[in-house]
C-alpha cells in the first residue's frame, strides 16, 4: 500500500506491505539503521523513534498508522554534521558503552526526563541521568 | 601525565549517539541470504527423521542443511556438540535444520515445513538430581552427567573447625541468568572465491573463534578471517565458538552467497549460554577473637546440555577461595554437571559472584555471632601487599584495607523510618578478583602495534576486542601518554580483522586494560625512540614537532618507516593440577557498602544507597572506570534482586524483557563510587582491571543489609518479595 510520512524533515512516499512496522521499513527500506531492534515486542526502547513529537517503539506500529505522521530518528538529531544537545551530553558524560540502546534512549530523553520505557544493560544508568540533566541545564537554563 | 587519567569522552561514543555505529544486525551484502534455524521444541529424545522435503517448495529458498550434509565431527570443551544434532536432541533449542532464503519470511516458513520426528526420552533439569543413579544420561558415551570435579585444599581443615569458637553453615542457591546484552546475537558469513571465509562476527575471541571454527568446518584457520563489527553487549555470553556461528559459514558455502544469520530475542534468551544454576554449600569457622580459621565448600554447577565455560567457573571460584583473606585452611570440592537445560557459559565476574554471595554472607554471620564490626573483622583477616598466599598467589599492590575503611567512612546507619512496616538496614561485602590478566590458557598474551605518520598521528593496531568498555580510548591514552602527544593524534584501529591485528587471547577476565595497555605501552615506547633516533639523526631540534621529525625521516632515502610492534604477556603461570599457582600479575579488591529499606508486610526489599569502593590501581580513565562500576553494580542488583530464568519442563518460561526483568532506570539507587588508586607495578601506568569485580560483592551487600534490618538471613537469589516474604514469616 501506498504510504505518506515525513521522517527527519523530508517528505517520504513508500509502497510497503501493510503488516510491516514502521521500525522495519525506517530500518530496511529507508536505511536508518540507527533505528535500533532489539526485542521486536515493544520492551527494550531501542526502535524509539520521535512520532509527531512523541516517544513511541517503533516496532510495535504497524506502517498504515504512520500516515501522514512526521517521524524523528536518530540520524535526524544531528543537524549540518553538529549533533544535538542530548547526543552532546550522553557523549561528554560517558553515558555510552555498548551504545546498542543509545539511540533510543536519547530520543526519548528528548521528551522525558525519567526515560523508564528504555533499558540499558552496559552503563547502569547513572551517567545516562547525569546527561539528561547536564542537557536540561544547558537548554532549558532557569530564569 | 597529560592523557593519563583524564577523563577522556569514548572515541567511539559520538558515532553511537548518532546511530552511526554498525552492529551486525546492519551489515547488508549485495546478494545476501537470510537464515533460520530449526530447534527442538522437545528437551531430550532421539531424532527420528528430518523430512525437508517440503520446505524446498517455498520460494526463496537457496540452501537447507540438516545434520548429515555437515561435519560429523563434534566440537567444544567436551567435545560433546555439533552446529547440527543428527541422533539426538539434549535440550529445548537445539539445532536441528538450517534454512537460508532470499528473505527472512521464507527461511521461517520453509522451517514451519520441515518434517522432524522425535521419539521422547526422560528428560532430568535438576542440578543435583541428575547426579542420582538411574538418572537419564544426556552423552552416553561420557557414561554419566558428571562432567568434572575441581578440588582444591590447603592447611588442616578438620583441625581447623575442631577448635573454632563459632561455625557457620549454609546452602546457597543461585539462579541462571541472562547476559540481555541489548544488541542480539547472529553472524555473517561470505566466501570468496579461493574458497576462504570471511565471518563478521560480534565475538569477544576473534582468534581463538578463527581456530575453533576452522575445525568444526574441517577447513585451514588460515582460510578463515573474522571481522567484528560494533559489538551491541557481551558481557561473557560472546567467549566460546556456538552452533549459530558454523551454521552461517556451512549456508554461505552450501548457497553460494553470503548469509546473515541473526536471533530473535526469544531465540537469544531460549538458547544462548546463561550463567550457570549454582548450589554453595558452605562452613566457615573462627576463633573467638575473630581470626579467621577455615572454610569448606562443597558446589555444583550446571553446565546444561553442553559444555561451554559454565564447567569452568569454579577455576575462578578456586582463586577465589586459596587467596581471599587470611584464611588458614581451606577445602574445596566443585562438580560440574549436564542438564536437560540451555547451555551456560561464561558471565562478568564467571563463578565469583556465586561463591562471594557464600563467602561474604558467612563473613557476615560470623562477625554478628562474635559481636564484631563486619568491617572490623575483614579488617583483621584482610590480604596485605607483598604476601604469598597458600594457594600461591602473589599479591603486590593491595587496596584491600583502603577500600573497606572508605566503605565504613562513607556507609552510615540511617534513621529508623517513622512506618512501622518499614525496616532499614546497612550492609557490606567484599571482593578479590583478578586484575592483572588470567592465565586460563597457555598463553595470556597480546599484541600491538603503534605507527606514526607523516602528519604526527598515531595509530594503534591491537589485538584487543571492544565491547562497550571503552578500549580503544584506554589504549589511546595510554598511547598518547608515552608518544607525548595530544589523545586527539591517536587513532585506534577499530573493525580491523584477524589478518591485520596481531594475537589477542580476547576480552574477558577484566584483562584488556593490564595486558593490551602494557602492549601498546612497549609498542608506543619504541616508536617514541624511533622518533627520538629520527631527530638525532637528522639533526633536528629538541621542540621540532613530531609530524616534522616523521616526515623528514620517511622522505629521505634510507629512512625508517617510524613504527612498533610489541608483544605483552604477563609474568604468570596456570594453577597446577592442585589448583595453585599465580594466574594473575595482579589482583584487584573491592568492598560494597549498601543501605536497603525493607516493607516486613510485603517482602519487598528496596536499594536505596549504594558505596562502590575499588582499588583500581590507576584510573586510566576515570569516567570509564566509574562506567564499568556503575554498570556492574546495577547487573548484580538485577541477578540479586528479580533476575531469574524460570524453568518449567525444561523451558524457560519468561524469555522476554517483559517478564525476565533487567534493570531499568527507575530501579538504580544512589550510587557512590570510591577509586582507590594503588599503583600497581606491573599495570600500565599503574592501573589494574576492573570489569568484573563491582558486580560480585553487591549482592551479598544487600543480603547482609537484608539480614541488618530484618534479622532475615537470605541464601536464594534474587531476593523477590515472595522470598523475603516467606523467609520473614518462617522466622516468626
Amino acid at each position: 500500500m501506498k504510504i505518506n510520512l515525513t521522517v527527519n524533515g523530508h517528505a517520504v512516499a513508500l509502497d510497503v506491505a501493510p503488516h510491516r512496522t514502521l521500525g522495519d521499513v525506517l530500518r530496511n527500506d529507508l536505511g536508518l539503521t540507527g533505528v535500533r531492534e532489539g526485542c521486536s515486542t515493544g520492551d527494550c526502547g531501542a526502535c524509539t523513534v520521535l512520532f509527531n513529537g512523541t516517544p513511541i517503539v517503533s516496532c510495535l506500529m504497524l506502517i498504515p498508522d504512520a500516515e501522514g505522521a512526521s517521524v524523528v530518528t536518530i540520524e535526524g538529531l544531528t543537524k549540518d554534521g553538529r549533533p544535538d544537545p542530548m547526543q552532546a551530553a550522553f557523549v561528554e558524560k560517558g553515558a555510552v558503552q555498548c551504545g546498542f540502546c543509545i539511540p533510543g534512549m536519547i530520543l526519548a530523553s528528548k521528551a522525558e526526563d525519567v526515560p523508564e520505557g528504555n533499558l540499558c544493560r552496559c552503563t547502569g544508568y547513572k551517567k545516562i541521568q547525569e546527561a539528561i540533566r547536564e542537557e536540561r541545564r544547558r537548554t532549558r537554563p532557569q530564569a | 601525565m597529560k592523557s593519563v587519567g583524564e577523563r577522556v569522552p569514548k572515541l567511539d561514543a559520538a558515532d553511537k549517539a548518532a546511530g552511526k555505529a554498525r552492529y551486525v544486525q546492519d551489515l547488508r551484502l549485495p546478494g545476501m541470504l537470510e537464515a533460520k534455524v530449526l530447534r527442538s521444541t522437545v528437551p531430550h529424545g532421539r531424532i527420528v527423521s528430518v523430512d525437508v522435503s517440503e520446505a524446498w517448495k517455498v520460494r526463496g529458498v537457496r540452501a537447507i542443511l540438516t545434520a548429515k550434509d555437515i561435519p560429523a565431527k563434534a566440537w567444544g570443551y567436551a567435545k560433546d556438540t555439533t552446529a547440527l544434532k543428527g541422533d539426538r536432541v539434549r535440550r529445548i533449542g537445539d539445532e536441528l535444520a538450517a534454512v537460508a532464503a532470499t528473505d527472512i519470511e521464507a527461511a521461517i516458513e520453509a522451517c514451519e515445513r520441515i518434517k522432524v520426528v522425535i521419539e521422547p526420552l526422560p528428560a532430568v533439569y535438576d542440578i543435583e538430581a541428575t547426579l542420582a543413579p538411574g538418572a537419564p544420561v544426556l552423552h552416553e558415551s561420557k557414561g554419566s552427567n558428571l562432567v568434572q570435579t575441581h578440588h582444591y585444599e590447603h592447611g588442616d581443615v578438620a583441625a581447623a573447625f575442631a577448635k573454632a569458637a563459632k561455625v557457620v553453615e549454609g546452602t546457597f542457591t543461585l539462579p541462571a541468568q541472562q547476559h540481555a546484552a541489548l544488541g542480539p546475537v547472529g553472524a555473517v558469513a561470505e566466501w570468496d572465491a579461493n574458497g576462504r571465509l570471511t565471518l563478521h562476527d560480534p565475538t569477544q575471541i576473534p582468534f581463538l573463534v578463527q581456530r575453533d571454527l576452522a575445525e568444526a568446518l574441517d577447513i585451514s584457520p588460515a582460510d578463515l578471517r573474522i571481522v567484528q563489527p560494533a559489538i551491541g553487549g557481551a558481557f561473557g555470553a560472546r567467549l566460546d565458538l556456538y552452533p549459530h556461528e558454523a551454521i552461517a559459514a556451512l549456508l554461505a558455502r552450501k548457497a553460494g552467497a553470503p548469509v546473515r544469520l541473526l536471533f530473535s530475542r526469544d531465540e537469544d534468551f531460549q538458547t544462548d549460554p546463561v550463567r550457570p544454576r549454582t548450589i554453595v554449600k558452605l562452613r566457615t569457622a573462627a576463633a573467638a577473637d575473630g581470626t579467621l580459621l577455615a572454610r569448606d565448600a562443597d558446589i555444583l554447577v550446571d553446565c546444561g546440555a553442553y559444555v561451554s565455560w559454565g564447567s569452568m567457573t569454579p577455576v575462578v571460584m578456586v582463586n577465589t577461595f586459596g587467596n581471599f583473606y587470611q584464611c588458614p585452611a581451606a577445602k574445596f570440592r566443585a562438580r560440574t554437571v549436564w542438564t536437560n537445560t540451555q547451555p551456560t557459559g561464561a558471565f562478568r565476574g564467571f563463578g565469583n559472584p556465586e561463591l562471594l554471595f557464600a563467602v561474604e554472607t558467612q563473613m557476615d554471620e560470623l562477625a554478628r555471632a562474635l559481636k564484631l564490626d563486619p568491617i572490623e573483622f575483614r579488617l583483621k583477616n584482610a590480604n596485605r601487599p607483598e604476601e604469598v598466599t597458600p594457594a600461591g598467589g602473589r599479591i603486590t599492590s593491595c587496596g584491600f584495607k583502603e577500600v573497606l575503611e572508605a566503605v565504613k567512612a562513607k556507609l552510615k546507619r540511617p534513621a529508623a523510618p517513622a512506618e512501622p512496616h518499614l525496616k532499614r538496614g546497612i550492609g557490606v561485602a567484599a571482593v578479590f578478583h583478578v586484575g592483572g590478566g588470567a592465565r586460563i590458557y597457555r598463553s595470556d598474551g597480546c599484541g600491538a602495534t603503534v605507527k606514526v605518520d607523516d602528519f604526527g598521528k598515531a595509530t594503534v593496531i591491537v589485538g584487543a576486542t571492544d565491547i562497550g568498555q571503552g578500549m580503544e580510548t584506554a589504549m589511546a591514552q595510554i598511547a598518547a601518554e608515552e608518544l607525548g602527544i595530544p589523545v586527539s593524534m591517536v587513532r585506534v584501529a577499530t573493525q580491523a580483522d584477524t589478518d591485520v591485528r596481531p594475537w589477542d587471547v580476547g576480552v574477558h577476565a577484566s584483562r584488556t586494560t593490564f595486558i593490551a595497555g602494557n602492549a601498546v605501552r612497549l609498542a608506543a615506547k619504541e616508536a617514541k625512540k624511533q622518533i627520538e633516533d629520527a631527530r638525532a639523526a637528522l639533526k633536528l631540534p629538541p621542540d621540532a614537532p613530531v609530524d616534522k621529525v616523521v616526515r623528514a625521516e620517511h622522505f629521505r632515502q634510507k629512512g625508517r618507516l617510524i613504527s612498533a610492534s610489541a608483544f605483552y604477556d604477563p609474568p604468570t603461570s596456570m594453577v597446577d593440577k592442585a589448583n595453585h599457582g599465580n594466574v594473575s600479575a595482579a589482583y584487584t579488591w573491592g568492598c560494597h557498602g549498601v543501605e536497603v529499606e525493607v516493607d516486613v508486610e510485603t517482602g519487598q526489599a528496596v536499594v536505596k544507597r549504594v558505596v562502590a569502593a575499588h582499588d583500581v590501581g590507576r584510573a586510566i580513565n576515570p569516567m570509564l572506570v566509574e562506567g564499568q562500576i556503575e554498570g556492574g553494580v546495577v547487573q548484580g542488583l538485577g541477578y540479586a534482586m528479580f533476575e531469574e530464568c524460570v524453568l518449567k519442563d525444561g523451558r524457560m518460561q519468561n524469555g522476554f524483557f517483559l517478564d525476565y526483568r533487567i534493570p531499568g532506570i527507575k530501579d538504580v539507587p544512589d550510587i557512590e563510587t570510591v577509586l582507590v588508586e594503588t599503583g600497581d607495578p606491573e599495570g600500565p601506568f599503574g592501573a589494574k582491571g576492573i570489569g568484573e569485580a563491582p558486580i560480585v560483592p553487591i549482592g551479598p551487600a544487600i543480603a547482609n543489609a537484608i539480614a541488618d534490618a530484618t534479622g532475615v538471613r537470605m541464601r536464594e537469589f534474587p531476593m523477590t518479595p515472595e522470598r523475603v516474604w516467606r523467609e520473614l514469616r518462617n522466622s516468626r
